[in-house]
């Protein structure tokens, strides 16, 4: 299977919008090779802002430009986008402007770069934000579909990107919708909530637990928030089984926004699958998912131990 | 500008003194020192310079006005309603529940173009509505108000440093050098030095003026809007917190505390007693 980075979808997805909508304009904070942005700025000079190292600037200028009609892609490192939270909270989310924050390289995934670079409750703090949405692609396609119903939307948005390449799982006629959860496998005995990268260990995990006789649902859950309330509910209830995993700090993820609105709808017992709330290193990103118990055979391990304690 | 013209503008000043001390009063809320000082370089703007519409807030051509000290709401809201964003009546309500003048300045109000609140944000507010306006090809200028203790947060620099990058020359930036914030001088707290200097070697046209004196701010507002050399401009607004008021003026304690009964009553005495002639 082809494997892309989700930024590479980005950068792509934001050069074609950029030909379709002259409205568009994009922004980034001397990280446009990585985060892909530079494909738009090579053919938009002027529709392009480099604000130098200076997030808050970033994020301060994108929001005057959607004040004034423009539809603002700021896109730095997931991390770095931290620097300007409050800038974010009090211009962007606070007066609902159309400003796409797009953080890549977040998650342990990012690997070599450890923990400075590693973004792990970004997803915790933007879904705090009242008008903020929420959504992480799990591979490149989404990542394109989801840059074109962005600017759809009117409205502030975070979008969460990685820096390493994962399998396309999408083919390009893929309907995407903002809000909506994307069944990928059937299942019985079990649901797994992914997002992000963790998709695909997911997958496999679904894999691995077949051959042990045991059945699961996996669910990309691309829009963290707002969720998917109706599917998140309608599974717990089959399943009575419901794990999520993410490449994020178990708290203020997407384990925690399942658990909200389970809690709230249908208690059930959860199994939350993330970085139980530490820091973790450099390394590669496959060894990283191993040790901290993200990858496929953790993944399985833990929902053997869940099913069977039912 | 005729003198008559200047002294109609100061005596609208006097006047809105009245208003913002009664806004902060009524409230039992709010911020009067540093309305005090801003509210010359308003008049100037709203009753002179600013191409707006009260009728059409949003008018895609009106020139922008970015409050980034968004605690002078009562200064802002004082001038919008005079002239005729909204009714006068409205300023009763000031900082009150349900109210349209919250305590910091939200979009939802008339006339307002920045949710302020939070120093630092509105110069690069300021600049991103800039380089909007030069990419969509429009005349408007785009004016920001800052503190000068807002100057101690970094992101007014680095909106600085990318204004000049950018060659705002449709940017005017206020620097209202009142010289006092919340808990002394600024000088005390954290000298900002000689901001002249520092904004000069950011490549910024500088432009220093007494700004109280309606003379001095109207020659500015209109020596800035014609500097067409692909640079932004700040004028260095040198102002007195508090001003107009004795016990207020350069007096920390009131950047953030209203007055009471008695305090209040002498502050309108005092104003009422202001001789617009010689004010400056």
């Amino acid at each position: 299977m082809e494997k892309l980075a989700t930024r590479d979808g980005y950068g792509k997805a934001l050069l074609e919008l950029g030909k379709q909508n002259q409205n568009v304009v994009a922004l980034d904070a001397d990280l446009s090779d990585s985060t892909r942005s530079e494909y738009f700025a090579k053919q938009f000079p002027d529709r392009f802002f480099s604000m130098g190292i200076a997030e808050q600037d970033l994020i301060g200028a994108a929001a005057g430009l959607a004040f004034s009609g423009k539809i603002a892609y700021a896109s730095t490192f997931a991390i770095f986008s931290e620097r300007a939270y409050e800038f974010i909270r009090n211009i962007v989310s606070r007066n609902k402007l159309n400003v796409k924050i797009a953080g890549s390289h977040a998650g342990i995934f990012t690997g070599e770069d450890g923990k400075s670079a590693q973004a792990i409750e970004d997803i915790a703090i933007y879904r705090a934000l009242p008008n903020m949405i929420v959504l992480q692609p799990c591979d490149s396609v989404e990542a394109e579909k989801m840059v074109f119903a962005l600017a759809d939307y009117k409205g502030p948005s975070y979008m969460r990107m990685h820096r390493n390449p994962v399998p396309v799982i999408h083919k390009a006629d893929y309907k995407f919708e903002i809000g909506k959860g994307e069944v990928l496998k059937q299942g019985k005995d079990a649901v797994i909530f992914a997002t992000g990268t963790l998709v695909h260990e997911a997958l496999k995990a679904a894999e691995i637990l077949e051959k042990e006789g045991i059945k699961v649902y996996v669910v990309n859950i691309h829009t963290i928030k707002p969720l998917d309330n109706n599917l998140v509910i309608e599974l717990a209830k089959k399943t009575n089984c419901v794990v999520t995993a993410e490449d994020h700090n178990v708290i203020g993820g997407l384990g925690s926004a399942v658990a909200e609105v389970l809690s709230e709808n249908f208690p059930c017992r959860m199994k939350r699958i993330g970085l139980q709330d530490k820091y973790a290193e450099s390394g590669k990103p496959d060894e990283l998912y191993k040790k901290y118990g993200l990858d496929a055979e953790s993944i399985a391990e833990e929902v053997i131990r869940f099913v069977k304690k039912r | 500008m005729a003198k008559e013209a200047v002294l109609e503008l100061k005596q609208k000043a006097k006047e809105l003194r009245k208003e913002i001390l009664t806004m902060v009063y009524h409230a039992q809320s709010g911020h009067p020192g540093g309305s005090l000082s801003a509210i010359d370089v308003m008049v100037g703007l709203y009753h002179y310079k600013l191409k707006v519409d009260p009728k059409n807030p949003l008018w895609g051509d009106r020139d922008r006005f970015v409050l980034s000290k968004g605690h002078c709401s009562p200064a802002i809201y004082a001038v919008l309603a005079d002239r005729g964003f909204f009714p006068k009546s409205e300023l009763g309500s000031y900082r009150k529940i349900n109210s349209m003048l919250q305590g910091h300045p939200e979009l939802s109000t008339p006339g307002i173009d920045f949710a302020g609140g939070a120093l630092g944000q509105g110069i690069c507010f300021a600049l991103g509505i800039a380089l909007a306006c030069r990419l969509d090809r429009k005349s408007c200028s785009v004016y920001a108000m800052i503190g000068d203790g807002e100057a101690q947060e970094g992101a007014v620099w680095e909106a600085s440093m990318a204004a000049s990058f950018y060659k705002l020359e449709n940017l005017i930036v206020i620097l209202d050098k009142n010289q006092v914030q919340q808990t002394g001088k600024v000088k005390d707290v954290m000298d900002i030095g000689n901001a002249g200097l520092k904004w000069k070697a950011f490549g910024w046209n500088v432009i220093d003026i007494n700004g109280h004196d309606m003379s001095q701010i109207v020659k500015a507002l209109d020596k800035a809007s014609k500097m067409k050399n692909k640079k932004p401009t700040i004028i260095i607004s040198n102002t007195i917190k508090g001003k107009g008021v004795s016990f207020m003026e350069l007096n920390h304690k009131f950047h953030g505390k209203t007055p009471n009964d008695e305090e209040y009553n002498k502050a309108i005495e005092e104003i009422d007693k202001i001789d617009v002639k010689k004010f400056r």
